[in-house]
């Protein structure tokens, strides 16, 4: 970057690097997700009301929300919401933590990163594969 | 002859408020501690539902609309979209407070995104009592005159 001295010479001085150029630590990874993930689930909310509403008129009603559901572009909708709705809430179990004063080492910062996300897969895993199971495999 | 009114205020304080440099209203920290508060009974209501719906899956709607109408998860179900459309619309002002420079896109989105929470809320809170109220002998699911 050129700039002028105090004296008025013109100088070139280093820039620091931009922020784009940076590997993304995984801190800023967990931190992002989970505002990512909140909205995902705003919108998401959306497919709570559509249910009650449906079991709440009848029948018919309510097959329509199944099959909605059951559809390639349900089941793709309700995956990423089951993740999402995990990963939201070990994160925000996370952040009540931070709340409390805990979890700000510096060493334990990275691990309860990869732990929130390792555990928003098992969890997801699990509900779909039990599931499958109760649906008959 | 008293002062000429402007065509629009665009201060609302008294001059001793501005002079005195005071006017925080000493309540800033409600809605931070709102989101917590709700975070909290969100964790059991989520697992309690994920759960539910689990066991409920395949279920056809007589056998659905029957578990919701049982007064406890009735009431569960009540707690957790009420609480949950306030926490979204809590978290989504957030964003929208960090992201968006405009003052007045911002207050829209703001404004919008409540009054469509409170009525996703009332209307999955109306489905909900629906199911709970049955007339004395009626069948669940069953249509009701």
């Amino acid at each position: 970057m050129v700039t002028r001295t105090s004296d008025g010479r013109l100088v070139r001085r280093p820039l620091s690097p931009h922020a784009g150029i940076y590997r993304w630590p995984i801190t800023m990874v967990a931190s992002i997700l989970n505002r990512i993930t909140a909205v995902a689930l705003s919108v998401g909310s959306l497919l709570l009301v559509w249910w009650l509403v449906g079991a709440a008129e009848g029948p018919a009603a309510f097959a329509h929300v199944q099959s909605f559901v059951a559809s390639p572009i349900g089941l793709l909708l309700l995956l990423g919401w089951t993740a999402s709705l995990f990963y939201h809430l070990f994160a925000g179990l996370r952040h009540l933590a931070w709340d409390l004063g805990y979890g700000f080492a510096k060493p334990t910062l990275n691990p309860v990163s990869w732990a929130v996300l390792g555990l928003t897969v098992l969890a997801t895993a699990g509900v779909w594969v039990a599931a499958y199971a109760e649906m008959g495999g | 002859m008293a002062p000429q009114k402007p065509e629009r205020i665009l201060v609302m304080r008294s001059q001793l408020g501005r002079a005195r440099g005071l006017g925080a209203a000493h309540a800033g920290a409600e809605h931070w501690w709102a989101e917590r508060v709700t975070a909290l009974a969100l964790v059991p209501l989520t697992v309690w539902f994920v759960i539910s719906v689990l066991s409920l899956l395949g279920a056809d709607q007589p056998v659905v609309a029957a578990w919701a109408g049982r007064p406890l998860n009735a009431a569960l179900l009540l707690a957790l979209v009420g609480i949950t459309f306030h926490h979204t619309q809590l978290g989504l002002q957030v964003v929208y407070e960090d992201y968006i420079d405009s003052i007045t896109l911002r207050h829209a989105l703001v404004l919008a995104t409540k009054g469509l929470c409170l009525l996703l809320a009332l209307t999955a809170a109306v489905a909900v009592i629906k199911m709970s109220i049955t007339l004395p002998g009626a069948v669940p699911g069953a249509p009701v005159h």
